[in-house]
């Protein structure tokens, strides 16, 4: 009679443990496929931000500097970048202001962003810096004017998808968390 | 100067944030230590205070002092001279390559300063 109480006891617990693996196995996959499918559209955003020009192979340059002495290397240095390119902005938009142009002064800002674009691989934005820098050698205020509406508009769309990109990137951790069972 | 066989120092200028980041994270990468300074001022402080710089690595537009200035003062300093200076730029103007390398600079690199250029350069100074 023992003998069958403990034998009854020892298939359910053998039960119970067939389906905690099986749920484990399946939190496993669920994991696994979240990572995976969240990786695919940040890849997707990314290869986007190249097709579309807003990137260029100074990116690349950029990733392959990150490693796991610097994980997080390349949004480090794109927050950097948007913190500077705002102030710049912002000093571009005060002597746009001014009714005394100062086109040096100008030339001398667009310089600095322009090279902080290049540094990114921000390629529309480098663009747009070398059209206003072309109308501040040629003192055209309206065409400045234009190029820097422009320019802001690059800015904030860059700005949007690139937060957007490692927004995701985040989301998906590294691979050890996919593999991490979720309570 | 120089610390031999043991790490390579390298003192990186630029006011820049983003280069500064970029320069610093290449030559880290290619395992030197590394000061990273946002003005030619700040980085003669710095060789005031430690001298054993192996190399410096210098953007050239800066406000207040350039790198072409940074170059001349190292140059005309007794303590200083012997260190290599190199001068980067995000512009390729010939006087201006011209003038630094007559000055004494090492070398005049056009930004984006790739890897390669740092290893080819750290390399030669090593020899």
């Amino acid at each position: 009679m023992l003998m069958i109480c403990y034998s009854l006891y020892l298939i359910h617990n053998l039960v119970l443990l067939r389906y905690h693996l099986l749920d484990c196995y399946y939190i496993e996959k669920s994991n696994r496929m979240d990572y995976v499918n969240t990786r695919r559209q940040a890849a997707s955003m990314r290869k986007c931000l190249f097709d579309q020009g807003y990137l260029d192979e100074q990116f690349y340059q950029l990733e392959d500097l990150q490693d796991d002495a610097s994980p997080n290397f390349v949004e480090e240095v794109v927050t950097l970048f948007f913190r500077d390119s705002l102030r710049l902005m912002a000093n571009i938009d005060q002597s746009l202001d001014k009714c005394a142009k100062d086109f040096n002064k100008l030339d001398v800002y667009m310089q600095q962003l322009k090279g902080s674009c290049t540094s990114i691989g921000a390629s529309k934005m480098k663009t747009e810096c070398t059209v206003f820098r072309d109308y501040c050698r040629d003192e055209n205020i309206e065409g400045c004017m234009r190029s820097f509406q422009k320019l802001k508009r690059e800015h904030s769309v860059l700005r949007q998808k690139l937060e957007s990109y490692f927004q995701l990137l985040r989301q998906a951790g590294p691979i050890e968390c996919a593999t991490r069972p979720s309570k | 100067m120089g610390s031999g066989d043991s790490e390579m120092h390298v003192l990186a200028v630029d006011d820049s944030s983003v280069d500064r980041a970029v320069i610093a994270r290449i030559l880290r990468k290619s395992k030197y230590r590394v000061t990273a300074v946002d003005s030619a001022e700040r980085a003669l402080e710095i060789l005031e205070m430690e001298p054993s710089v192996d190399m410096i690595i210098t953007d050239y537009c800066m406000p207040e002092m350039n790198g072409y200035e940074l170059l001349r003062k190292v140059k005309e300093s007794r303590q200083l001279r012997e260190i290599p200076v190199v001068i980067m730029s995000s512009e390729n103007v010939p006087n201006r390559i011209t003038r630094c390398l007559e000055e004494g600079a090492e070398d005049f690199l056009i930004k984006p300063v790739r890897p390669s250029d740092v290893s080819r350069l750290c390399g030669r100074i090593r020899h």
